[in-house]
């Protein structure tokens, strides 16, 4: 998917995307040439078809987890999986410190899905140089990475 | 107002919608080189004792030889491989993936019977209702993790037991082009057949071979003094067999309530069966 600034004759750059939660999907993008943004905003039907796909519109900034789609799409049942490494208040050594607060919040997450979503929110963190994931750090993966309702 | 099209522009696709699902592809075809065959089992009918047959098979194949054996359940609405082979949860996941359950008598078993809830039914969490609409595409997202996503390891044998539809071994071979073949379960009557070789024609239409028919609850044996009487009428092993050029591999007698890890004679001609099959 591109998008062209018509006026400009120049193909726009992607800058964010938002899954605000409640099944819809937006996509900013910016003209380089006239500075211009334009958002594409998809409903809850459009969204889900791509999201069914398995695919990242915008392209994918982390790597796939193991078995994200099903986890992320079957009401599964609570500990059915056991996360490696997504136990315990902190990670190995050079992985970022949870703050109770992110805790807390953590706890909100399906448990079905939970040990993935954390794994995920580490991975961000520690990509972008954070040493403690805090719940205004989740709020910015969040957005970034499109983990709606997580 | 003229302007330009997709490939008029020659800046970067961002998203590469097309490249991620190439990914996901190649994450599964990556998988499946550790895996020396992997088998489809199908009815085309439910009821007919797929699953039994798949279990007891995998359990005949693992008492072969020292070859790794595992079960994908593709049946994800009717999930019974696990249960089957004694498997249990919770999955561990692990850097090279989720790792499979492992059965009592060995055999790494996939399947949603891991992940749901007992009792409740397969649904989505992000569908609502206009599920009916997705629901295909989530279902073959799950078949395309369970194959790419579990850390099967080097196995000898993935057998996949599938839904009783007759299309979905060439959704299958979408995903898995090496298939080695089919393995088709029928009981002997009519209805059976008829659905049955639905099933085949399908996954003949789709290329995979054909490797044998199953005729399951071929007679009653008595549990007294063991003599086999009729259960159903028909022949649909023999006809599916003749029809379809496949070896009827082995008439399997209606046994009440045995396992498929109760019947070691069973499982043994079974596996000794589709493994000359595929010689």
């Amino acid at each position: 998917m591109k998008f062209l600034c018509v006026e400009c004759d120049a193909q726009m750059e992607f800058t964010e995307r938002r899954q605000p939660g409640d099944g819809t999907f937006a996509a900013a993008f910016r003209c380089p040439a006239c500075g211009r943004h334009i958002a594409m905003l998809a409903n809850p039907m459009e969204s889900q078809l791509v999201g069914a796909l398995g695919v990242k519109v915008g392209g994918r900034t982390l790597d796939e987890q193991p078995m994200e789609q099903t986890r992320i799409s079957i009401a599964g049942a609570p500990g059915a999986f056991i996360d490696e490494a997504a136990d315990g208040r902190s990670g190995p050594i050079g992985r970022p410190r949870w703050s109770a607060a992110s805790l807390e919040r953590l706890e909100r997450v399906p448990s079905f899905v939970r040990g993935m979503v954390k794994k995920i929110y580490g991975e961000w963190a520690a990509e972008h140089g954070i040493t403690e994931i805090t719940p205004d750090a989740m709020d910015r993966a969040r957005v970034e990475l499109g983990l709606e309702g997580m | 107002m003229s302007f330009r099209t997709y490939h008029d522009l020659t800046g970067e696709d961002r998203s590469r919608l097309g490249e991620q699902v190439a990914a996901q592809r190649e994450r599964v075809r990556e998988r499946m080189r550790e895996v020396r065959h992997v088998v489809a089992v199908v009815s085309g009918k439910g009821g007919v004792g797929k699953s039994w047959v798949a279990a007891a098979l995998a359990i005949g194949l693992l008492d072969r030889g020292s070859e790794r054996v595992g079960v994908l359940d593709a049946d994800l609405k009717s999930p019974t491989a696990a249960g089957m082979l004694r498997a249990r949860g919770p999955l561990k996941v692990g850097a090279a993936g989720v790792h499979p359950a492992r059965g009592e008598s060995g055999v790494h078993v996939m399947s949603s019977d891991l992940l749901l809830q007992d009792g409740s039914p397969l649904t989505w969490r992000t569908a609502g209702a206009d599920a009916f609409i997705v629901r295909g595409v989530f279902e073959m997202g799950v078949l395309r993790e369970f194959l790419g996503d579990v850390a099967w390891g080097a196995l000898g044998w993935l057998l996949i037991d599938m839904p009783p539809d007759s299309d979905r071994v060439e959704d299958l071979m979408a995903l898995v082009p090496t298939l080695a073949g089919v393995v088709a379960v029928t009981v002997p009557s009519e209805e059976s057949r008829r659905s049955v070789q639905r099933a085949m024609r399908g996954a003949r239409d789709a290329g995979a071979p054909l490797l044998g028919v199953v005729e399951n609850m071929s007679g009653y044996a008595c549990g007294g003094c063991g003599t086999v009487g009729p259960l159903f009428d028909g022949n649909a092993g023999d006809a599916l067999a003749a029809e379809f050029d496949a070896p009827l591999l082995l008439r399997i007698p209606f046994l009440p309530g045995t396992g498929p890890s109760d019947a070691p004679f069973l499982s043994s001609r079974l596996a000794d069966a589709v493994a000359g099959a595929l010689a």
